[in-house]
């Protein structure tokens, strides 16, 4: 028995949360999964806790919005205190198709990855996003390259599958700010194995993107500079 | 005695009184206190001792006096403002921790709540 727990971190999905949650309680798993889905409302100022609650989920409700890394590391938290095999990271607006994560699982199974990045860029059709943002993976994906030595196209996609080890390290110590791309150097720091699969992304159907103006130079700077701390942490220069 | 001195050496004991009364009231928490405290006990010493600043700057080779006291006080406080982020980042944290563990108590007894109402 494989327990899989799914984490929506949402902020004001009131909308968009109804039809996730349909997709993914009627979706086909392996027989010997077992899934439950958490969905954390990180202080939505809308009915995102009244909607959650109408399915028969586990909703963790945070008091103070602590922004889309707090919010999920209390999934990553509840998913290490009732010993899930596997936790897989969702967005709530809408943008990862619930039934792509039987790409992510079906990869799991096959090479037992720690860490499996569901990536917009390795997929033919889809949601593809502007130039200005590819100009940004581009620039992380070299980031990444010189940080982890791992060769990751979609950095920033929030579409993830987490095994055991990686729970534990993510419930302990998962970045604040801009949790997506910085995590990546934790888990290649903790000596993780980071594949990526190709999956086909939605827009989103409501709400707001976590990171906005992507483009701005402002967020890879902030980004690149979380990325080198959690890389210097390790090595221990400092 | 000049008159400066006597405003400054006022304005130090009326600033440290201040201090003290938010410490008794609960309002500043000691730890935070010590280094107003030192300051203003720095103030005073200059206060009374009027040839120090001109000693201190020779002692450092500084030409102009008040320079020293610029110079020195600038980076004291830049010191103390880097200390308030630690302190900031800190209880951010503690925060963040906080909230995470309430969320994860209230679905527990929410769950416990259910189980119990079934049997």
């Amino acid at each position: 028995m494989t327990k899989l727990l799914v984490i929506i971190p949402c902020y004001n999905e009131g909308n968009s949360l109804p039809l996730i949650l349909e997709q993914l309680l009627q979706l086909n798993l392996p027989a010997h999964y077992q899934m439950e889905v958490a969905v954390v409302n990180d202080c939505s100022k809308d009915d995102t806790k009244w909607v959650a609650e109408l399915y028969p989920i586990v909703v963790l409700d945070l008091l103070v919005n602590l922004g889309i890394g707090g919010a999920v590391q209390t999934g990553f938290l509840y998913a290490k205190e009732n010993g899930f095999d596997l936790a897989v990271q969702i967005d709530g607006d809408g943008q990862h198709p619930p039934r792509e994560l039987i790409k992510l699982i079906d990869f799991y199974e096959e090479t037992k990855t720690n860490i499996t990045i569901g990536s917009r860029f390795l997929a033919e059709g889809g949601f593809k996003s502007s130039f200005t943002r590819r100009l940004g993976i581009r620039y992380f994906h070299w980031l990444n390259k010189v940080l982890t030595g791992k060769s990751i196209y979609d950095s920033t996609s929030g579409f993830r599958l987490f095994d055991k080890s990686a729970i534990l390290i993510a419930a302990e110590k998962y970045p604040d700010e801009y949790p997506e791309p910085a995590s990546l150097v934790l888990f290649s720091n903790g000596g993780l194995s980071i594949k990526e699969v190709p999956v086909l992304m939605s827009e989103r159907l409501a709400g707001q993107s976590s990171i906005r103006n992507f483009a701005s130079v402002y967020y890879c700077i902030k980004v690149t500079m979380s990325m080198l701390f959690i890389f210097a942490r390790k090595s221990s220069w400092l | 005695m000049t008159r400066i001195q006597i405003i400054t050496i006022a304005i130090n004991f009326v600033f440290i009184a201040y201090i003290a009364r938010l410490i008794t009231k609960g309002k500043l928490r000691e730890e935070y206190a010590i280094v107003w405290c030192f300051c203003t006990l720095i103030l005073i010493v200059f206060s009374f001792w009027t040839k120090g600043l001109e000693l201190m700057s020779k002692v450092f080779g500084v030409f102009d006096p008040p320079n020293l006291v610029f110079t020195a006080f600038i980076f004291i406080i830049l010191i103390y403002l880097l200390h308030l982020s630690v302190v900031s980042s800190k209880s951010h944290h503690s925060i963040t921790r906080l909230t995470q563990e309430l969320a994860l108590m209230k679905e527990k007894m929410k769950r416990e709540e259910q189980e119990r109402n079934k049997a």
